[in-house]
């Protein structure tokens, strides 16, 4: 059985090797806020962390993980929605249907982390995350007002 | 006046957007609140302790939260946002203490449809039902008022209602709705109330924040591929590859041993599941499954057979229907001065929703329940209903927040009906279907494929004097819904062109005539947002930006000398033209495009500004968009959704093809069916202009003006026409 650290917590996981960690979140933890679109890589619904690294877990094997690495699942990035993109996000109103919006959030918490003040190029090199709704106008403009809130967080 | 009235318990609306974050602990034990019951026997039993609605668009509990019950689907949109303000107007509740629920279809059948439509397409959800959902409102409101009223022994006409507080004014004496809303519950409503004048409205026209969003920025909104119910198995499902084909036979052995496998089982006729305890092992399971099909007489239909059908229905006189006439075009082509000709195509497209296709089941002998994300709770339970062979007051769909629609979740159910059918082998389990992006790829019913050729006269003046549009392709209602059709017509295809109404033509062309000749390939095609305005936008408007060309006149200069007669669309125009810049000098290297059209009741256009570099490289610096939907409920939804469809749109123009090879759909997944990344979009600015006085949608119009915009940009900045898409296909290095 395998351990890992997710949340900040160590869990016991029961799956074959071959399992990606985003169905282990989903249907052993039943941590269904990471989603399934497209379980190849491409479109980021699935975005968790891993060391602090935006990694798309449709694509990521359980058996390539043990408890020494951190992840953390939306569920984990606030407890009360007070992470500066979870506030800007509600500011602006920026989901529609919602489904791809875990992803783009915690892609765009790594792309904060790294860069603090993102211009748009950082924005649109960092997030390539589908919304088929398409929010991207009010993500971008979400991304920057995290990133005020941020700086109003620290001063 | 009191009634003796049984509410509908208020624990019968499993999945509300107000109760998601429990949605998975009221699954627990709602599902049997009505189990073998009407739904008024298993409201009288259970609504002792419960809040007795006001109305059936209204609940208040004592603490004054009001509950609105909202029968149209929330999938992104807003609408539930937007026809919750409008209860509210006329409510004169605190809009801060508002929440929403869904009733469920099942509900609405045993109450005489009190909710009326739950269909969510069409750009339908606000401008259908403003005036029945308003009257909910303003009939709540009387109720309350009167209660109170009555319990002070004052006149109602000395009473005033605001913001959930009644005033006796005479006196001064307050109460809150929540205070009377259990005496509301028991008068009988009357049968008119007045609504306001719209110049009264406080709410409708705010650009309030969304009402569901606080759970989808941290994973606790629930979507349908997201629940859970206890003993629930997961399934994976494939249907033969070839639209028609049939499931000959599969070997279950070879995969029945595998980790968590429950069974394999035949589904209808056409496709096979395996269920097991997670989806990831049913479908692990299922990907090793030996199966073998009847692929039927589809098997040799290709991109290139089909394209043959259209072209010849380009030219036929054979099933050929007129949508509009006027003139007589075949006298006046000749006589022209000037003719132009051109012939256009748009290809298949599937919906891509994020979330794919997925059902949850549950059937017995007795009842089948049904939780699923859809369009339109009503027809998911018909679809329901036949595929358990029950009754439909057997039955019951809970609905569920969709993860995008777009038309796919509105008429078919294809999912639910599979997912049923996988039910009922295994009775008395819940059952969550979900499908893969790859069936989701190979089993759509696709935005449908046409070919369009116009012929267009010029008189000597250089104005427009006829036209001659010849749609050949193929017809939705044809396949969907064919009993709408009239003497063999289907008239939706000829949106955009028609006459009058809701998808009138934007011009007055002295001589005119659109045919369609319809041409129906074997790949099934689905209402995809926009439907034929999509393709019909493309047709027209960069056709007539050909003829202005043609005419050496400026396409928007020659729009205008054509919609006299049309003073709403050409209001859209010239506010995106001005707004644009339109005629002054862009950006180097930019150059701009135009495009209107009126479609589902609104007057919307576009002003365009792209670049193609020396390599053909194309880049959508700015779209303008305007539109006039009459009423504008929440101008903040409206800019979403606006910004939001040029992204569907743009994805359509950019990338959107589904090429059929061997009777099956060639794309598989996101990698050879792209959508476009946030780089790639153009800044918007949306310009909402409404004039009042009709009601148009929001959600669809102004995806059809993208794509022409963007063509037209693209012949000023190249001199290339380019009359096919996707552009991945096209190369755009100057002409």
């Amino acid at each position: 059985m395998a351990k890992l650290k997710i949340n900040g917590k160590i869990v016991d996981i029961d799956a074959d090797d071959s399992t990606p960690l985003l169905w282990v979140l989903r249907e052993q933890l039943g941590m269904t806020g990471t989603k399934y679109s497209c379980g190849i890589g491409i479109c980021g619904a699935c975005t968790v962390h891993i060391n602090g690294e935006a990694v798309r877990s449709c694509v990521v094997p359980v058996s390539s993980l043990d408890s020494s690495q951190a992840i953390t699942t939306i569920e984990g990035l606030s407890t009360d929605n007070s992470h500066p993109l979870q506030q800007a996000w509600k500011e602006l109103d920026v989901p529609q249907c919602g489904y791809c919006q875990p992803g783009m959030i915690m892609t765009a918490a790594v792309l904060l982390n790294n860069k603090p003040n993102p211009t748009d190029e950082d924005i649109d090199a960092g997030v390539t995350n589908i919304c088929r709704c398409g929010t991207f106008k009010r993500v971008r403009q979400g991304i920057h007002l995290a990133a005020d809130i941020s700086k109003r967080g620290r001063s | 006046m009191k009634k003796n009235r049984i509410n509908v318990s208020r624990r019968e609306f499993l999945i509300s957007s107000s109760q998601l974050g429990a949605g998975f602990t009221l699954g627990l034990y709602l599902p049997n609140a009505a189990f073998g019951k009407t739904v008024q026997q298993g409201a009288a039993e259970e609504s002792a302790t419960e809040v007795p609605e006001v109305n059936a668009w209204v609940v208040i509990e004592p603490d004054d939260t009001v509950i609105i019950r909202i029968a149209r689907s929330e999938m992104g949109q807003g609408t539930l946002t937007g026809l919750a303000q409008m209860v509210a107007e006329e409510l004169e509740c605190d809009w801060s203490k508002v929440t929403t629920e869904y009733p469920t279809p099942g509900q609405n059948l045993a109450r005489d449809r009190v909710w009326r439509s739950f269909s969510t397409g069409g750009s339908r959800g606000i401008r259908d039902s403003h005036s029945y959902v308003r009257k909910g409102g303003a009939v709540a409101r009387y109720l309350l008022v009167e209660a109170a009223a009555e319990q002070w022994g004052v006149p109602m006409s000395e009473c005033r209602a605001a913001s959930s507080v009644i005033t006796h004014v005479p006196s001064g004496r307050k109460t809150t709705y929540g205070k009377v809303a259990a005496a509301a519950a028991e008068s009988i409503p009357p049968d008119e109330v007045t609504l306001k004048d719209p110049k009264d409205w406080k709410l409708i026209g705010k650009p309030v924040k969304r009402l569901d969003t606080d759970d989808k920025l941290n994973g606790k909104q629930v979507f349908g591929a997201d629940l859970s119910l206890p003993g629930m198995l997961n399934a994976a499902i494939k249907a033969c590859p070839v639209f028609g084909g049939k499931l000959k036979s599969f070997d279950a052995a070879k995969v029945s041993k595998l980790p968590g496998v429950r069974t394999v089982v035949a589904v209808e006729d056409n496709a096979v599941a395996v269920v097991a305890e997670t989806w990831w092992q049913a479908k692990t399971a299922l990907d090793a499954l030996p199966i073998s099909w009847d692929e039927g007489e589809n098997a040799t239909v290709s991109t290139a057979s089909i394209e043959q059908m259209l072209d010849e229905g380009l030219t036929s006189s054979d099933r050929v229907f007129v949508g509009n006439e006027n003139g007589d075009v075949k006298k006046s082509l000749p006589a022209a001065m000037k003719t132009v000709e051109a012939t256009y195509r748009y290809p298949f497209q599937n919906h891509a929703t994020m979330e794919p296709m997925n059902a949850t089941a549950r059937w017995t002998e007795q009842r089948c329940e049904v939780w699923c994300p859809t369009q339109n709770g009503a027809a998911a339970l018909d679809a329901a209903a036949e595929a358990a062979g029950l009754p439909v007051e057997k039955c019951e769909v809970y609905k569920i927040h969709l993860g995008g629609g777009f038309g796919r979740r509105g008429s078919f159910h294809d999912f639910v009906k599979q997912a049923v059918a996988i039910a009922k082998q295994m009775p008395g389990i819940p059952v969550k279907l979900l499908w893969s992006r790859e069936e989701d790829m190979a089993h759509g019913h696709y935005h449908p494929i046409t070919k369009c050729k116009l012929v267009g006269g010029l008189d000597e003046k250089g104005n427009l004097s006829s036209l001659h549009v010849r749609i050949s392709g193929q017809s939705i209602l044809a396949s969907v819904r064919p009993k709408s059709m009239k003497n063999g017509v289907d008239m939706a295809i000829f949106q955009g062109f028609r006459a009058d109404g809701d998808h009138a033509i934007s011009y007055s062309v002295p001589n005119l005539l659109v045919e369609h000749a319809m041409r129906n390939p074997p790949v099934p095609p689905g209402f995809w947002r926009g439907v034929n305005i999509n393709q019909n936008a493309i047709y027209l408007e960069c056709f007539v930006d050909e003829l202005a060309h043609a005419a050496g006149r400026d396409p928007l200069e020659f729009r205008r000398a054509l919609m006299s007669s049309h003073p709403k669309s050409l209001a859209v125009l010239n506010a995106v033209a001005e707004k644009a810049g339109w005629g002054k000098p862009a950006a180097g290297g930019v150059h701009r495009g135009l495009a209107v059209v009126k479609t589902f009741g609104s007057y919307v256009a576009a002003c365009a500004e792209v670049s193609v570099d020396s390599n053909g490289k194309l880049k959508i610096h700015r779209i303008v968009a305007a539109t006039d939907p009459g009423y504008a409920v929440n101008p903040q939804q409206i800019e979403a959704q606006v910004s939001g469809s040029f992204v569907y749109g743009l994805s359509a123009l950019l990338y959107g093809e589904c090429t059929i090879k061997g009777g099956a759909v060639e794309q598989t997944n996101f990698h050879d069916y792209p959508s476009m990344l946030i780089k790639e979009m153009p800044e918007v600015e949306t310009i909402v202009m409404p004039s009042g006085g009709f009601w148009g949608g929001i959600g669809e119009p102004t995806i059809a003006v993208a794509a022409p915009a963007v063509l037209n940009a693209i012949f000023a900045a190249t001199g290339k026409r380019i009359r096919q898409i996707p552009l991945k296909n096209i190369d755009l290095r100057s002409a």
